[in-house]
This record gives structure tokens, sequence and C-alpha cells, in this order.
């Protein structure tokens, strides 16, 4: 559905991102993960056709976003990051505006523009001025204009940005509702988020495709390493040998005891298998230490993110 | 066209819902209420001297409305367009790329020109209104004294193309900036110079002189005012018009490169 190859944009001297390649199958909700600056926002608005690129192709829907741009825009709904909207527009008839604009039938406008404010729930918000609905509703507003000409494919930067925990859940899993039939691209800098509602990841950083996987393979190419937390009474140092003798411990970090905590806290990591949680308790059983908590912590996106741009840093340096 | 008539028809609604549509064509309606009746009522002073004491009235020539009341009065009306315009166009490309709202406009399925377009378009609405509600001041004077409706409809076609030429104008200033304000004073200055520099034309030398009568504003407008409707002033305004379309036109597009 969407064909990306070698895309590079320079502003002037700097440069937004350099040499990206991907692609994304119909009906797949791909996730772009990166720093604030990586190059998020700039793939998208090449490829929402917003701004040309300095070097290389891409198509959308089939369609070359260079030479035939109206066909690709007539196809797509983008919701930029800050939802810029008309907000001295009451939201039906701002949506009756895009709706025209992106080529709907006459007659087809007024049914539409109530199907989607359903969709989104914004019907009771009709009357109300987009400057007045609060950040939560100018989303939806957001979404329900890129929605309206139902386009094959999605570009969302950001969606959940400035909304309020109840909101993002809302949102999100009104986006979830979206895939299937529709091909989603998805920007975030909130990795949960991303690992929630998207198949696929592709993590950029300074303008560079780091990692483009499945979520579960990126987990999985991490290794199996597994960290167990623990929170074990007993003479700390002694405490600390013994962990670190246990069979596949790699590492293990000692936290001294916060305020009102009798005991020191331990994260262990262990190499591979299911961990070693089992050991720890045996451990603390034998020694006849208080074992307080024991908390088997795995791998998650945050490390896996850290991993792959820190990695790649340290090479480069 | 479709996506033109779009714009516009959303223009006028975002114009009508924030005040700067009433505010402009309050101010425009009012002041040249007030400049007709001026100008009105010190023609009436002077017909009814004249009735009176035939000497004095050798000295004014021709005595007619056309010439003492609608001239004038399509004198001052382009003056007061050269500072309203200027309020109704800032705004179009300006607002638009300060709240963001222009990358979801360039990323709809519309050409650079149709938004253009739209925008003019929507712009010259919002004129058409405000010369509607002039038609009152002729028709005073229709009331009153019989003139030349010839003259009057020629004097309205200049009105027409002296803002369009304007609102172009204006339009190409609000492409290039993001200040709204900062679009207003280069529109307002820019147009003020073309307004004024048919008097430079007297001082310049030979072909200079011939050269800024040509650009002048003024200079292709008195002819309209007298009646006249010369297709060389028609072309000026219609050429004023495109020229500034097309470097709004550009504007966009180098936006678009820079990002």
């Amino acid at each position: 559905m969407i064909e990306v190859e070698g895309l590079t944009k320079t502003y002037g001297e700097a440069r937004g991102i350099d040499n990206i390649s991907f692609h994304v199958e119909r009906g797949e909700i791909l996730g772009f993960l990166g720093p604030n600056g990586a190059g998020k926002t700039t793939t998208m608005r090449i490829l929402t056709c917003f701004m040309p690129a300095t070097g290389g192709k891409a198509t959308v829907a089939g369609y070359d976003i260079f030479e035939e741009s109206l066909k690709v825009r007539s196809r797509i709904g983008y919701l930029p990051e800050t939802v810029p909207l008309y907000t001295d527009m009451q939201p039906p008839s701002y949506l009756a505006f895009v709706a025209g604009l992106k080529g709907l039938p006459y007659r087809r406008i007024k049914p539409r523009v109530e199907e989607v404010m359903e969709q989104v729930g914004l019907t009771h918000m009709a009357h109300k001025y987009i400057g007045e609905l609060s950040k939560g509703y100018r989303q939806r507003v957001g979404l329900a204009q890129a929605l309206i000409n139902d386009p094959e494919v999605l570009i969302l930067d950001e969606p959940t940005i400035g909304l309020d925990p109840k909101q993002i859940v809302e949102i999100r899993s009104l986006i979830k509702g979206l895939g299937g039939e529709r091909t989603i691209i998805l920007s975030s800098h909130i990795l949960p988020e991303v690992s929630m509602v998207c198949e696929r990841l592709i993590i950029i950083d300074e303008g560079k495709v780091k990692a483009m996987d499945t979520t579960a393979n990126l987990l999985k190419g991490m290794g199996t390493a597994v960290r167990v937390e623990a929170r074990i009474g007993g003479p700390a140092d002694e405490v600390e040998k013994e962990l670190g003798a246990l069979a596949g411990v790699r590492v293990v970090t000692r936290t001294a005891p916060s305020n009102g905590e009798l005991a020191a806290r331990y994260l262990v990591e262990f190499a591979n298998g299911d961990g070693g949680g089992h050991l720890i308790s045996r451990l603390a059983a034998r020694h006849a230490w208080d074992l307080y908590e024991l908390i088997p912590a795995k791998l998650t996106l945050e490390d896996i993110f850290i991993k792959v741009v820190t990695k790649e840093e340290g090479v480069a340096s | 066209m479709r996506n033109v008539l779009f714009i516009v028809n959303k223009e006028l609604r975002s114009s009508f819902n924030s005040p700067v549509a009433l505010v402009t064509i309050t101010i425009f309606t009012a002041l040249i209420g007030y400049y007709f009746y001026n100008i009105f009522a010190s023609f009436s002073t002077l017909s009814f001297q004249a009735q009176t004491n035939p000497v004095e009235a050798k000295q004014y020539g021709a005595l007619n409305v056309t010439e003492f009341v609608i001239r004038p009065f399509f004198g001052i009306m382009s003056l007061v367009l050269l500072i309203m315009l200027p309020m109704l166009t800032m705004r179009s490309f300006a607002e638009e790329k300060k709240s963001g709202t222009m990358e979801l406009l360039l990323t709809f399925p519309v050409r650079d020109i149709e938004a253009i377009m739209g925008k003019f378009f929507g712009c010259l609405a919002l004129f058409f209104l405000m010369l509607a509600l002039t038609f009152p001041c002729m028709a005073l004077v229709a009331y009153f004294g019989e003139p030349e409706w010839g003259v009057i409809g020629a004097g309205y076609v200049g009105m027409v193309l002296l803002a369009s030429a304007f609102i172009a104008m204006g339009l190409f200033m609000s492409s290039i900036t993001e200040n709204q304000i900062v679009a207003a004073i280069l529109s307002f200055a820019a147009l003020l110079v073309l307004y004024m520099i048919g008097y430079t034309a007297a001082y310049a030398g030979e072909w200079l002189n011939v050269i800024l009568s040509y650009l002048s504003f003024t200079a292709h407008f008195e002819s309209f005012a007298k009646g006249v409707i010369d297709t060389s002033d028609v072309n000026y305004y219609l050429l004023f018009v495109i020229f500034f379309l097309f470097l709004s036109m550009r504007s966009l597009e180098s936006k678009r490169w820079r990002g």
C-alpha cells in the first residue's frame, strides 16, 4: 500500500531524514517510533504531499507522491500533530468543507458528516465552535476530518499527545477499531501506546531507520533476557554476593532501602530462560532471609528502544 | 471550480463568524455614507447659490451631478478601499500559516491555484457586499437629480477592477508572511506607493514619466470616473491581478519546498 524508497529530505544544511525505506501492507497498522526531532513528522509530511522530498521515491496506494500528488491526496486522511482546525467554525460545517474538498459528491456530504461525527463521538458537540472545544474533542474533530473521505491510508502524527489518560484510552481504541480495512501509519514517542496498537514498528532516530520489525520479533530479537526484582531482608552484601552466584545471572544491581522499608532491592538480570524467580526464593529460604517482594519484569519496548538507539550511537562514536 | 466554490463558501462563513467582516463592512459603509453626505450637501448648497446669483454661477462652469457628486464619490471610495481592503486580505494566508491549518489545506486534493482563487473570490464576494451597500447613495442622487447612469456604471466597473487589484496585492503580501499585521502594513504601503506614484511622474524625466504614470492606479481609474471604459485600463488591472495571484502561487510553492 505504501512503498518508500531512499526518501531523503534536507533543510538547507540540516538533514531532516536520511535515506528512509520501508513498505506497509494493506490493512496494516505501522508504528513510527522515535524521540522528538527524529524525523517522524518530516516523513509523514512528505507522504501526505505537504512537502516534496529532496531525494528518493515513494508511492501511496499505487500513486507516486510527487507525480500524482492529487490522486494520493484524495486517498489519504492526515491528522497533523498540532491538530490545526478553523476555530471559528462549527464541526459540521468544517467537516462539510473538508468533505467537499476531498471530492465527496454533494448529496453524500451531509449524511457522511453525520456518520463520521457519530463514529468519533462528536454528535453532542455539533452546535459548538471548534475554538470552544476541549483538546480531546478537537482531536476527535481532527480524526473526523481525516476519516471523512473513507481513506485507504490514514496517517496520524502523535494522535494522543496532550490528552488525559481517559481520552487516550478512548482515542486509542478508536484507532484500533479503524484498522483491518485501512492502512494506518501512526507516530508516537510513547512506547506502550504503539506496542498496544501497532503490529509492526519502525524505530527512527536522527533521520535514519534504526530498526524495523513486528513488535513481537523486536522483543524476541533482543534476546530472552529476563529481569527479576526482589526485595530481600538480610545482610545486604552477602545477599548480593549469593544472588550473583546463582545460575544464569548476568548482573545484580542493589538499591538501598527507601524510606520506611527494611530491606534493600535487588535487580537481577538472568541471561535467558524463564528467569530465576524460583532460584531466588529457594536461596532466601535456605538462608532464612525475609523475601518481601519478587517481581519478574520482562524487557519492555522502552528497553528495546533505548538499546536500539544507544547501541547505534556507541558504534558511531 | 468545485473546490474554489467550497473555499469561497468557507471563507465567507469564517469571515462572518469572526468580527472581521462585520467591522470592516460597517466602517466602510459609515465612511462612505459620511463622505457622500458632505459631497452631496455641498453640491446642493452650490446649486442653490448658483440659482440666486448668476454671476457666481459662471465661475463653476457646468454645474452637474456627474462632475460634482459622482466623480468625487468614486475618488473617495477608492481611497477608503485602499485602507479597508488590506484588513480583509491580511488574514487569508497569514492566519492559516500561523495556526497550521495551511498544512491540512495543502494535503487536501486541492491545487495551489484553486486555493488562491478560492481566497481571492472569497474576498471579492465580501467586497461586492460592501459595494452593494453604497447603492442607496446613488439612489438618492437619482431621486434628487438626474445622474448619467453610464458614468455610474463605469464607475462601479472601475471600482470592481481596482478592488480586485487591491485584493490580489493583499493576498500576495499575506502569502509571504505569517504575521497578519505585517501583511496588512506591507500591502497598505505597496498600494499607497502605486496610488501616489502618479504625482512623481510630473517631475520625472520624459521616459520615466511614461512608465510611472502607466504604473499609477489613479491614472487608470480616472477614465472610469469620467464614464469611459478603456480596454487599456481594463488590461492594466487584469494584468495586475494575474501577476500578483501568480506571485502568490509561487510563494505557496516555495513554502512547500522549504517546509
